[in-house]
């Protein structure tokens, strides 16, 4: 048993056998890609609805090795990523850090990084709501039974319903998708201009919520597909400007009101992402 | 400005600072101690240990102290340490049987064995404000006891319908019942685990509910058979020595109710019961609670559906802990600028839709 600081919590925050009893259900998720597999979540000394599903999940994944990244909105310097990131730090005493290509273990709220992430990695999403169909159906015994017999004709008609009254699919974040062909499954409310990064990702994706006691999965190299019609094909979106710090026209972008005279600028959401080009900007200037 | 709107290190730590210095006041007033929480703020120390599932008033009253006043704060303090503790072994089943009660009533006889036994109640209180109490160093008038032998052995009021079969008969509760912090919630419970669920529940939630079925919304015609309070042993067996041993006393308060039921075409006409059980003097909790668990059994007592709240296992279950429900309230306190930014083209985008085709605008 690892002593990981002056606090004498064990390494990670939870005792070992409660990181055997999610290491399995990790790994029961990532043997049936999109499938909420439920654990029972313990309560961590940061509330539900905070990302203690993700902190479980992480906790459970850390070795003294490893290398954490936190963000929430897409940066490292949210409230609450760092208080997640000064967690680890104390009760597992990890190294951390705020580059992308430099952590193995990412763990999110809202955004999948703008940096593609590699075959070493594991993302760890923050979920409030793990059960796409739970807007439809807030049953959760009929919503199980749903996903047994993948009975999804009442997504399929909600997402018509939204082309037949707007013109177009009405859902701006956690769009929701199908893993591998089988379940669908909510990629947490990132917004879906990143939905296609979660297909075909070399790094493992883990997403825990703590409240509902659910754990899904991506393994890498999952065929992950935005739902849609063939008329109405899904499409990735953002707003449509460059960040005005870095420039990139490909990052997601935060909308900053600068004046109440209507004032705006746009800046990546993703502040490693933005830093980095940045940086880069002005030593090829140098 | 860009670092304006992200939340700093420095900005946590400061805040953290200033909620310390909240937290105590005008330092020109005595602090309080942890032992005048436990034992001038009780029922507030009992609450927090029935809704943190953890008998240690001291911590509650730490917790309390620590938390403000805020009694929910205090909880999830609670919560959040007793999930830190090894867990090693499980007691018996307590005997309420052999209670030693402080109170003990029953609003269904005038008279019966072991007598009505009002205790340290606020029922019968004018409700008028004691503004001696604001005057402090005030001595506490001694009240007067009367046969305080004889209270530790009160036989339950349920005893005597039971041996008419005019009540239902209590199960038989020998399986190892499940358990809600070591597995997650699986629908349809059982009732020992709906049980489990409803004792560390929140309060409000419970109350509201249970005066939900009085007005109409479930109606289980509820008469307080029993409730009582006092104190039990609680004993485990230690695998070393092969038997039983006494580890502690608790304070419990246990309510039983009376329901009427119409009988079924298998069951004869016959009471059925309800029942509540909360660590410390939390009757309220324990009236509810015992409402509630009836409105719950309609499925196996055979009763035909009529959809109410508090008949409805999955809505009660899960939204009757006040530990998940406020930290799920709260976090929408936490930034969704991405999420907004999101929305917010779309609406854009769908407003210049709606817009263009009126022809308005080209």
């Amino acid at each position: 048993m690892n002593v990981a600081s002056a606090d004498n919590y064990n390494f990670a925050y939870l005792d070992e056998q409660t990181k055997r009893m999610l290491r399995r259900a990790i790994l029961k998720a990532l043997a049936v890609p999109g499938y909420q597999v439920p654990f029972a979540p313990r309560e961590m000394p940061m509330p539900y609805g905070w990302g203690t599903g993700g902190v479980q999940v992480s906790a459970a994944c850390l070795v003294p090795e490893d290398r954490l990244k936190v963000i929430d909105q897409g940066a490292d310097d949210t409230t609450n990523a760092v208080s997640i990131r000064k967690f680890f730090q104390r009760v597992a005493g990890v190294a951390t850090t705020e580059t992308t290509t430099e952590a193995t273990v990412i763990q999110t709220r809202h955004r999948i990084p703008e940096t593609p992430l590699k075959e070493d990695q594991i993302l760890v999403y923050q979920v409030p709501i793990p059960e796409p169909l739970r807007f439809l159906e807030p049953r959760e015994t009929e919503t199980r039974r749903m996903h047994a017999l993948e009975e999804y004709g009442l997504m399929h008609v909600k997402l018509y319903e939204d082309i037949a009254r707007h013109g177009e699919i009405a859902t701006a974040y956690a769009w929701p998708v199908m893993a591998e062909g089988r379940y669908v499954m909510t990629p947490s409310p990132i917004p879906k201009f990143d939905n296609p990064k979660l297909s075909d990702c070399p790094a493992i994706q883990l997403f825990g919520a703590g409240r509902e006691a659910r754990i899904h999965a991506l393994p890498p190299w999952t065929k992950v597909v935005s739902l849609d019609f063939e008329d109405h094909p899904f499409q990735a979106s953002k707003a449509d400007h460059a960040c005005e710090i870095c420039g990139s026209c490909e990052s997601y972008l935060d909308e900053v009101i600068t004046d109440d005279q209507g004032g705006r600028m746009f800046v990546c959401s993703d502040t490693d992402f933005c830093s980095t080009r940045s940086n880069a900007q002005q030593s090829g200037a140098a | 400005m860009y670092v304006a709107v992200k939340g700093g290190e420095r900005a946590i730590d400061n805040a953290h600072a200033w909620l310390a210095e909240e937290r105590r006041g005008d330092t020109a007033i005595a602090a309080l101690s942890i032992a005048q929480i436990r034992e001038q703020l009780k029922l507030s120390v009992d609450r927090v240990m029935a809704e943190g599932s953890l008998y240690d008033p001291d911590l509650a009253a730490l917790a309390i102290k620590q938390a403000r006043g805020d009694l929910i704060e205090a909880i999830f303090l609670i919560r959040a340490y007793r999930t830190t503790l090894p867990r090693f072994g499980s007691s018996l089943p307590v005997e309420t049987a052999r209670m030693a009660v402080i109170r003990r009533i029953s609003a269904t006889y005038r008279d019966l064995p072991g007598g009505q036994v009002l205790g340290p109640t606020f029922d019968y209180t004018h409700r008028l404000l004691d503004f001696a109490l604001a005057a402090e160093g005030l001595d506490v008038v001694e009240a007067p006891s009367a046969n305080p032998e004889g209270l530790d052995n009160v036989p339950h009021v349920m005893g005597f319908l039971n041996r008419e079969s005019l009540i239902e008969a209590p199960g038989a509760g020998d399986e190892v019942p499940p358990d809600l912090t070591r597995n997650p919630l699986q629908l349809p419970a059982n009732r020992a685990l709906r049980l489990q669920a409803l004792a560390r529940g929140d309060e409000g939630f419970l109350l509201s509910l249970a005066y939900s079925t009085q007005r109409g919304y479930g109606n289980t015609h509820a008469f307080v058979g029993e409730l009582r309070i006092g104190q039990v042993t609680v004993e485990a067996e230690l695998p070393e020595l092969g038997f039983a041993i006494e580890i502690g006393e608790i304070e419990l308060s246990e309510c039983e109710t009376v329901n009427q039921f119409g009988g079924s075409k298998s069951e004869p006409p016959q009471f059925t019961r309800g029942y509540g059980l909360v660590f410390g003097q939390s009757e309220r909790k324990a009236l509810s609670m015992s409402l509630v668990d009836r409105a719950l059994r309609w499925k196996e007592l055979g009763e035909s559906h009529s959809p109410a709240p508090a008949r409805d296992e999955e809505f009660v279950l899960s939204h009757c802990d006040n530990i998940q429900a406020t930290g799920f309230l709260e976090h929408i306190k936490l930034p969704h600028y991405v999420d907004f930014q999101s929305e917010l083209e779309l609406v854009r985008r769908l407003r210049a839709a709606a817009i263009t085709p009126s022809g308005k605008e080209e």
